[in-house]
């Protein structure tokens, strides 16, 4: 499966995908040091993000996440990149500045999210014109699967 | 993509010709224009910084390299809560080393020519919006508050962005600021609420949460809310609502000032959708705060999430007088250093200390190992409070009305309803 995407942040990245049913909150929602999703009220409660291809409908909640994510960035617990069904200022300010001072680029776009599903190796891949194309593929001999842990 | 349009003033300024510190902070704005498709800046009259709690090195670094190149706030700019009680540094359970870069990063602030307030509810001091105004503001509780009760404009700024626009006086016109996308989408219609929840404070948390919970981003309006005592209840709503979506408005027909009709707050369009809430739904909702029984022992409560008002104080202070919590368990309240130095000043703040209470200013609970028994339950009548603090410090919540919170530290032990 392969569709085109608004880039927010153009970039590429490619890992796992983690799909998640409800918006997550980076404040209060993921443990920087691990990647963890420690938000007690989230489905994935204890799903790590790091190096995935985070998919959501959308950002919420506190306006810290962007520094939370561009921690995350830093320390490299952040995900691979980010696909989100709608935009999200406070992620993309968090990746923006990420880039700024760390020239770390973590891909994150806005597209339709519509049968992605979890693990499963997914891309994000820059095409220029602040587009990006996501694949996600589900046979042997597509993308192949990262080998983290 | 975008059809960014910078004036001359605004390219000027990206240019470095008012600093490399405007120039930097520009750079990030016009980006965040690109990535958001914004067509151009608008002026702003004042910020809120949500920048001064400590969530890793990456905070630090960007302030850092603004104070470094020179940079300077060009409009009044109020400062969100720190990471440290800089009044109360004896409540602090954080290691030396491990403090030292959260003050660091909320002296950096006052270098940039920030105000002290280290405050979640700015709205709530001599920095507070007026109507109509246009405003960049951080702090997800502020953002709502400044919109739906007072009028003023601003959408969800984040770290670093709202500082961009503080060091530049410039927002991007897009949003909220703007008339088009402050009507009305989705319609709230309250039926069938018990005169005990109407006459409760919890009602408002409830309906915050709810609205939070299904609206998603867009623009809910509140039909059938009775109207409040004070606008701490609407402050309540709204930082539930906040908490648990993402929410940046809301309108309560005939209470909010942009909708005194069910016709105004949609701008005269029909509603996308029309949601009834029942008196279950919000009891459902209030119940799903608390993750204990009645009867289990508490080892705190805490107050104050958005802080405390000196109208929350002046509740608080005849419960206590009432019940006279005796049992060494901390009541924490958060508030504003300056609603501190007023109550301190009437004197009103004396008799406190022996039934418990323990004033935090300048950060919140929920935030900071400032706690003595983190592992207990601990009692809130926020819900902003009870939506965080499992997950940011471990703890387990009751949820309460405040005058419960009161009887549960005199009893020991989580005491609700009648």
């Amino acid at each position: 499966m392969e569709r085109e995407a608004v880039a927010v942040i153009a970039g590429n990245a490619e890992g796992m995908a983690l799909v998640l049913s409800q918006p997550l909150s980076f404040w209060g929602g993921i443990d920087v040091a691990t990647g963890r999703i420690i938000d007690a009220n989230h489905p994935d409660q204890g799903e790590t993000v790091t190096g995935r291809i985070l998919v959501m409908p959308g950002g919420r909640g506190s306006s810290s996440s962007s520094s939370v994510l561009a921690e995350a960035i830093r320390r490299k617990t952040a995900p691979a990149g980010i696909i989100l069904a709608r935009t999200d200022a406070i992620l993309a300010v968090g990746a923006i500045v990420a880039d700024m001072l760390y020239a770390v680029r973590m891909p994150l776009v806005v597209g339709d999210t519509e049968g992605l599903v979890s693990d499963l190796p997914t891309e994000i891949r820059d095409v220029g014109a602040s587009c990006c194309v996501i694949r996600q593929d589900a046979r042997a001999g597509g993308i192949p699967p990262l080998s983290r842990a | 993509m975008t059809d960014l349009r910078l004036t001359s003033e605004d390219q000027a300024t990206l240019n470095g010709e008012r600093g490399a510190a405007a120039g930097m902070a520009m750079a990030v704005l016009v980006r965040f224009c690109a990535a958001l498709g914004a067509g151009g800046l608008l002026d702003i009259a004042r910020t809120h910084i949500d920048g001064c709690l400590y969530h890793g090195q990456a905070g630090l670094d960007f302030v850092d390299r603004l104070v470094a190149l020179g940079g300077k706030v060009q409009v009044p700019t109020t400062l969100n809560v720190g990471s440290v009680d800089l009044i109360h540094p004896e409540l602090m359970r954080v290691k030396r080393e491990d403090e030292s870069p959260m003050r660091r990063l909320m002296s950096a602030h006052l270098a940039l020519g920030c105000a002290p307030t280290f405050t979640c509810a700015p709205y709530q001091t001599r920095f507070r919006p007026r109507f109509g105004e246009q405003i960049a503001w951080g702090e997800s509780n502020a953002i709502i508050f400044a919109n739906s009760v007072i009028g003023a404009r601003t959408n969800r700024y984040g770290d670093f962005i709202d500082l961009c626009c503080a060091l530049t006086g410039r927002a991007p016109a897009w949003g909220l600021h703007l008339d088009a996308n402050r009507r009305g989408q989705i319609l709230y219609e309250i039926v069938g609420l018990s005169a005990s929840l109407a006459a409760s404070d919890s009602l408002y948390v409830a309906v915050g949460l709810v609205i939070g919970e299904k609206s998603g981003d867009h623009l809910p309006v509140i039909n059938g809310l009775p109207p409040p005592r004070d606008e701490d209840q609407l402050k309540a709503l709204g930082a539930a609502a906040a908490s648990a979506g993402s929410v940046a408005m809301f309108h309560a027909v005939g209470i909010t000032p942009e909708a005194a009709t069910v016709g105004e707050a949609f701008g005269g369009r029909t509603p996308d959708q029309t949601i009834a809430i029942s008196e279950a739904d919000l009891a459902q909702a209030l119940a799903r705060l608390s993750k204990v029984p009645d009867g289990s022992p508490i080892s705190a409560v805490s107050l104050g999430t958005p802080h405390f008002s000196l109208d929350e104080w002046r509740r608080l202070i005849p419960l206590l007088r009432r019940y006279r919590p005796q049992r060494n368990i901390p009541i924490y309240v958060n508030t504003g250093r300056d609603t501190l130095s007023e109550l301190d000043r009437t004197g009103e703040l004396a008799e406190l200390h022996d039934f418990g209470v323990r004033p935090v200013a300048d950060t919140c609970t929920y935030v900071t190992a400032i706690l003595k028994e983190i592992e207990g339950v601990v009692m809130t009548n926020s819900g902003k409070w009870a939506y965080y603090a499992p997950g940011n410090i471990g703890v387990t919540v009751a949820f309460g009305e405040l005058e419960d919170c009161v009887r549960s530290a005199a009893a020991g032990r989580v005491t609700r309803g009648s």
